[in-house]
């Protein structure tokens, strides 16, 4: 186990290092001086020559390459050249808007796919499944932010249950904060549960077909406590590494639904950042959610090895 | 001809014409203001309404369809033109160093969240069509690339590829002549689902503004003018959102259902 954690590890750090590269040459490259956008076009040479010494945008590509990385191995994710403000409590700040969010879309997404996809194996082929599959194709098909556009039709504009958007802060209370953040959560979590039911059916119905299966049918479970009492657990493995991936998609499709809410969130500060060219944090911010999502995956390959010691022989 | 390839192929086909008959033929012209019909709901004269420019909906969407589709379909282009021969090249050069570069270097794209780049890549180097089609078409490659070599190893352990080595030709012919072929049923598929998926992410470029720009119509951008008129507009929203969800719909049941017609040992095991 520790040999397999070792390696993955050393992968996990290659990709980083590839990450960071692939995302500091994007930013290299894009055009805009930071520099001359924040002085606009009548700026002085003299004076742009020292707002970039102060940005440290004088230095050569890999001094700046290597203090980029250098710092957020310590925390330091630079400083923003709009706000002069330390970026990481910029993200720190927006982070309390980003992940609660993805952490309640992801257990709203469990919640809903987990009962229909067994609910969905259990009726295997009569109407109740062949309802819910099609319930999922047109899940799928639904794109998120679209879907929240409705929400905010139905329950803020017309049912006057929620608020159209905004976030109304922690300070103001968990509920409050929470009932801000359902809209937006149950937009990215409906079109992820269609994907989740559909994979707990199919590797529930996969488990159906196994000996100790039919066994446990033989010794006179029904259909339903053979699923509860043995099939569930085998069933989960695969439904763990779309969990995996789907956190990748919550808060990457977030930086989408923060757009339609106006939440404060890491996706916003993307956008803003983009359009003030304030490189730095979109830089900082992407390499976070890079991060994030290798590091889930990462996570999630250990925890399948040390549940199944079949895995831990593959890379 | 089963239930699912029957819909699909008639909701992609539906959104096929309605695209083509643009070019020659819209009931209104999709571009022109029209002030004193603005905001119209669905009626006789604007069959899906109008736009708060008295824009005819209708001829917005038949336009729109036209983008969607270029995107999505330049968007699989790529992934198959790069990735369908990495994979072939992957699969012939097994466990060597080839076949392990290709897989790490897909393991890495796959682990990058494809929206955020994807809108950091318009976002950086412009917002249009030609761009959003590159970002999106970079993460095909990698899906192309699993699929082909995941379809060509067993194949290259069978007997008439074995024949065709004897014969004397090299992995590339034997790749192009005997491998592709056998695998063209799954590219298939899977290019029918890369395609439903590029039009969900072309919209969602488009909607945050960083896809195909004014005047070129676009679903997303359609989406987008509706969000702030949705309590008096709700059909502004409406429209492009279920052109959206049929066409996404239609590709993925299409997909679904050529999958168990091109191959019926998959028709048990499939979610």
């Amino acid at each position: 186990m520790l040999r397999y954690a070792l390696k993955r590890l050393t992968s996990l750090l290659i990709s980083l290092a590839i990450a960071s590269l692939v995302i500091f040459a994007v930013i290299e490259v894009a055009p805009g001086d930071p520099a001359s956008f924040m002085l606009g076009v009548n700026a002085q040479e003299d004076t742009l020559a020292a707002l970039r010494a102060e940005l440290g945008l004088d230095q050569s590509k890999v001094q700046r390459y290597l203090a980029w990385v250098s710092g957020m191995v310590q925390g330091d994710f630079g400083t923003s050249y709009q706000y002069r403000t330390p970026v990481s409590d910029m993200i720190a700040q927006r982070l309390w808007v980003s992940l609660p969010l993805a952490l309640y879309a992801l257990a709203l997404s469990t919640l809903i796919a987990f009962p229909a996809g067994i609910y969905a194996a259990s009726r295997r082929g009569k109407a109740g499944d062949v309802g819910v599959m099609g319930a999922t194709q047109i899940g799928i098909a639904i794109p998120n932010f679209w879907f929240a556009m409705m929400l905010v039709l139905v329950f803020a504009i017309n049912l006057r249950w929620f608020s159209a958007g905004g976030f109304a802060g922690w300070d103001k209370g968990v509920f409050a904060a929470l009932k801000s953040l359902t809209l937006p959560a149950i937009a990215l979590a409906l079109p992820q549960a269609a994907i989740l039911a559909r994979v707990m059916r199919s590797s529930l119905l996969d488990i159906m077909g196994e000996d100790f299966m039919r066994t446990a049918r033989a010794k006179g479970l029904t259909r339903a406590q053979a699923l509860r009492r043995h099939g569930l657990r085998n069933a989960l493995i695969p439904v763990l590494t779309i969990l995996g991936l789907q956190f990748s998609f919550l808060l990457a499709g977030g930086i989408i639904i923060e757009q339609v809410f106006y939440l404060p969130g890491l996706g916003r500060l993307i956008f803003q950042s983009i359009s003030a060219r304030d490189l730095i944090v979109v830089e900082s911010v992407t390499m976070l959610l890079v991060f994030a999502v290798i590091v889930v995956n990462f996570a999630v390959d250990l925890a399948y090895a040390a549940v199944d010691p079949r895995l831990r022989g593959r890379t | 001809m089963s239930r699912a390839l029957w819909l699909g192929g008639a909701l992609s086909a539906l959104v096929l014409v309605a695209a083509g008959l643009s070019f020659f033929w819209t009931p209104f012209d999709h571009s022109a203001m029209n002030i004193p019909d603005k905001l119209q709901t669905p009626g006789a004269t604007h069959w899906f309404g109008t736009d708060h420019f008295g824009r005819d909906l209708f001829s917005m969407i038949m336009v729109g369809a036209r983008t969607s589709i270029a995107v999505a379909l330049v968007a699989v282009g790529i992934g198959i033109g790069l990735g369908v021969p990495l994979g072939l090249w992957a699969a012939a050069r097994q466990g060597g160093w080839a076949d392990e570069v290709i897989m790490r270097g897909n393991d890495l794209i796959f682990a990058f969240p494809s929206l955020v780049i994807a809108i950091l890549i318009t976002a950086i180097f412009g917002a249009g069509a030609v761009n959003a089609i590159i970002a999106i078409g970079i993460f095909n490659i990698p899906v192309f690339a699993r699929v082909t070599r995941g379809g060509a190893l067993p194949l290259w352990a069978r007997e008439f590829i074995l024949a065709a080595r004897v014969s004397g030709k090299g992995a590339a012919r034997i790749s192009v002549e005997h491998i592709l072929p056998n695998i063209a049923n799954l590219l298939i598929v899977q290019a029918t689902i890369q395609f439903s998926l590029g039009i969900l992410a072309e919209a969602a470029l488009s909607y945050v503004g960083l896809g195909a720009q004014p005047p070129t119509p676009s679903w997303g951008r359609m989406l987008a003018d509706a969000q702030t008129l949705v309590s008096i507009a709700p059909h502004m929203a409406l429209v492009p959102g279920v052109a959206i969800i049929l066409t996404v719909l239609g590709l993925n049941l299409l997909g679904d259902g050529l999958r168990d017609a091109l191959d019926p040992k998959l028709r048990v095991a499939r979610a």
